[in-house]
């Protein structure tokens, strides 16, 4: 048998390839135009005192409008959400792979609700969030602990960040689950055989081994927490507020929802455009830097797990 | 670096070093027996073979455990094989030590037919024989090994001319035949201890050259 | 005649509704080291991971039988499994060290023990390095990362980390399969000196490994124990005709 190149072309690894690279094109096109598009129009905009600067003179005038109180909203939101949800979506994935029997029905039912809860319209966390956390629970702290008198029940930061945080559970306990899995059996099985306890076993090795995976679904969580809209509308986010939130039952301002008032209250659209197109570029901003934050907090984790 | 594998070998070369001491024993003491005419001396030697025996079964033993178990290579193995050789060479010395006793003890009933020359001459060169490979075998000192080959010729020389004088002896005066078989007999187990001390000598080469040179120096 | 540290009586064991072990009869006799052998799949390893209950991790797992360790079941209801393993040690086949430092991942097991004294645990880290013949390759390197040195140190590692929670026994479950011939003759070496020390129970599908090493073999086949007896006696006259042929290599 001959080890020479056969006659003929082979046209269908270059027709295949030809189709990954335009495939690839198409990707990175969109995202540099949409960036492109944003940059382009909301850089001027972006000052120093757009950044730092509140709402007071104004908020529709490209001149004196500020974001800072905005900037300051969505990062308290991100904070308190993720403080939310990363112990509860740890415990949750912990108690999935180290404890749960994986053909049991309670392990089933966990699965699948976890699943659902991924697949739920992000307007309808909103109106969950008002239901629930907002009139049902607030309502109840308030008879309970201040004798009917308004101190929770109502649009607050609290609310929010829990409403966000039951949003982006899913993402954070699948995150985690990967990073305990891909944790090796080895290292669970020699700390046993030392004689600690699963608890010890899960606290001091396996979860310290997983952290990274951790981060990484708290990134993910942070992503979506800095950006989504529908699910703050009713339950903490304001349109307008003289002051900076205080207490986490204070309502506060909010990026995205800035973005969206704007594109669909102000009087004058052509006037607030590149306001907008200023408050989607700090966006983005924002949402970045966290992201870049938790990369890098990750990588120093890897490391250290690394070199010791 | 010493593992316990060498712990196990210098345990097996002290065996058999302490049977070469023990048979080196029975050759001397059967030979004072038969030239101080002391029965006491022959007694001794006839009760102390089984000892010998002994020793041979336990390292042979000792050695096929550790073939089997260390997977010895190279000189390792060579030494172990060398060593259960050597080991069956000596306690053929030692049958041979107790053939010696016994004709003394038959010897020592009658009168002594002539002064020992021939005798004495014999054990003292081979002695020094199976001192020297047993040396040897110890510190790997190779050339004196080979001396020994060529001393073996005088052991047999010894021998032949012993046997010419006691036939001598007996076609003088039929009287003396059974004092002169006797003393035949001793002095071919002498020349049977030389053969025995070469073949050791042959086992040390094979064991530090790893050559194989038996049946080489066959005398015409 | 010393009392056997190990007893067990009439053990048969199920993964879920498949047996793996067959009426198994053997005593292991203190600070001697036993050997299991047999062809893979005969149930050596099952029957080493019974000894300090890490079967318990696998699911539909069943065991009969009496397993006694010093006298006691080890399957009884008022055993602490805990206290157990920190009596009866492990060494894994593929060495399994902790992403922490020398140092941490000898002193794991007298931390989760609460041990918190410095120099005790200093002392005791620097005990158990040494016996395991580890000490002058890391005493500059105690604080370095574990992960950073070749597969054989990572393996003594494993055993100092074991030595030094003081168990009475060592199990070792093919130490040797995942190293070079040098590495394995060091560790081969170790465990006839740790021999003094504690009693050791090897399963190795190396049965020269078996041979070089241990005082007493128990050779499986399919479930059974075939037959166990002295080293020495397994390797140059065994009694059963199957245990020649595996010895031999004339098996199958």
């Amino acid at each position: 048998m001959t080890i020479l190149r056969a006659k003929g072309y082979d046209w269908r690894s270059t027709a295949f390839h030809a189709v990954t690279l335009a495939a690839t094109a198409l990707i990175v096109l969109a995202v540099i135009v949409i960036i492109g598009d944003i940059v382009w129009h909301g850089a001027k905009q972006v000052s120093w005192h757009f950044v730092t600067g509140g709402t007071k003179e104004g908020m529709f005038d490209a001149k004196t409008a500020g974001v800072f109180p905005m900037i300051f909203g969505t990062l308290a939101l991100v904070l308190l959400m993720t403080v939310g949800v990363v112990p509860v979506g740890v415990i949750t994935a912990v108690y999935l792979t180290e404890y749960a029997k994986s053909l049991s029905p309670i392990t089933r039912i966990i699965r699948s609700a976890i699943n659902n809860l991924a697949g739920v319209p992000s307007i309808v966390f909103g109106l969950f969030g008002l239901g629930f956390f907002v009139q049902f629970v607030g309502g109840g702290l308030d008879q309970m602990f201040y004798g009917g008198e308004l101190h929770y029940r109502k649009p607050a930061l609290i609310w929010a960040a829990a409403t966000m945080a039951i949003m982006t559970l899913p993402v954070v306990i699948v995150a985690t689950e990967e990073a305990l899995r891909a944790v090796p059996n080895g290292l669970r099985e020699a700390s046993l055989a030392l004689g600690a306890t699963k608890l010890k076993t899960i606290w001091k090795i396996v979860l310290p081994e997983a952290l990274p995976g951790v981060l990484t679904g708290a990134i993910l969580a942070v992503g979506r927490g800095a950006g989504e809209v529908a699910p703050i509308m009713f339950t903490g986010a304001a349109y307008y507020l003289a002051h900076l939130p205080t207490n986490w039952t204070d309502q506060f301002m909010h990026l995205g929802y800035h973005v969206f008032v704007l594109s669909t209250q102000s009087p004058d659209i052509e006037r607030t455009k590149p306001i907008l197109y200023g408050s989607v570029l700090v966006l983005l901003l924002v949402t970045f830097l966290l992201n870049l934050t938790g990369v890098l907090v990750r990588a120093k984790i890897r490391s250290r797990l690394r070199h010791g | 670096m010493e593992l316990h594998f060498d712990q196990e070998l210098t345990q097996a070369k002290d065996q058999l070093l302490r049977m070469a001491s023990l048979a080196e024993q029975a050759v001397t003491t059967a030979i004072q027996g038969l030239v101080q005419r002391d029965d006491v001396a022959a007694k001794r030697v006839l009760d102390g073979d089984n000892q010998l025996d002994l020793l041979q079964k336990e390292i042979d033993e000792q050695c096929v455990a550790l073939i089997a178990l260390r997977q010895p290579k190279a000189r390792d193995l060579r030494f172990l094989i060398v060593t259960m050789k050597i080991a069956a060479e000596l306690e053929r010395i030692g049958d041979q030590a107790v053939n010696i006793a016994n004709r003394a003890r038959l010897l020592n009933r009658e009168p002594q037919l002539k002064p020992f020359v021939d005798i004495p001459r014999m054990f003292e060169l081979t002695r020094d024989m199976v001192r020297t490979v047993l040396d040897a075998f110890v510190y790997g000192k190779l050339d004196v090994a080979k001396q020994v080959i060529p001393h073996d010729d005088e052991v047999d020389n010894l021998e032949v001319q012993l046997h010419r004088e006691l036939t001598s002896f007996m076609l003088e005066d039929p009287q003396t035949i059974t004092r002169s078989m006797n003393l035949i007999g001793v002095s071919h187990s002498l020349e049977r201890i030389g053969d025995h001390a070469v073949n050791i000598a042959e086992e040390v080469v094979y064991l530090y050259e790893g050559r194989d040179i038996r049946h080489e120096t066959k005398n015409a | 005649m010393d009392k056997p540290i190990i007893q067990i009586t009439d053990a048969n064991f199920w993964y879920g509704a498949k047996q793996a072990l067959f009426d198994v009869n053997v005593s292991i006799m203190p600070h001697q080291t036993t050997a299991f052998i047999g062809p893979s799949g005969c149930g050596k390893s099952t029957l080493l991971r019974c000894l300090n209950r890490m079967n318990d991790l696998i699911l539909g797992t069943r065991v009969t039988g009496r397993i006694a360790f010093n006298d006691h079941d080890v399957n009884a209801p008022d055993v602490d499994v805990i206290e157990l393993r920190k009596q009866i040690g492990m060494v894994f086949q593929k060495s399994n060290p902790f992403p922490k430092s020398v140092f941490d991942n000898v002193a794991y097991g007298l931390r989760i023990q609460g041990m918190t004294d410095k120099t005790e645990l200093e002392a005791r880290v620097v005990k158990s390095l040494k016996k395991a013949a580890l000490w002058e390759e890391v005493k500059d390197r105690l604080h370095e990362s574990a992960l950073m040195m070749s597969g054989g140190q990572q393996q003594r590692l494993c055993i100092a980390r074991a030595i030094a929670v003081e168990p009475e026994i060592i199990l070792m479950d093919e130490p040797c399969s995942a190293l070079d011939p040098t590495a394995t003759a060091k560790i081969e070496e170790l465990i006839q000196d740790l021999e003094k020390d504690y009693t050791i129970i090897i399963v190795t599908h190396n049965m020269q490994q078996a041979a070089r090493c241990s005082d007493y073999t128990a050779f499986f086949y399919l479930g059974r124990l075939i037959e166990f007896d002295a080293t020495n006696k397994i390797f140059t006259n065994p009694t059963n005709k199957q245990t020649e042929d595996y010895v031999t290599g004339r098996f199958g």
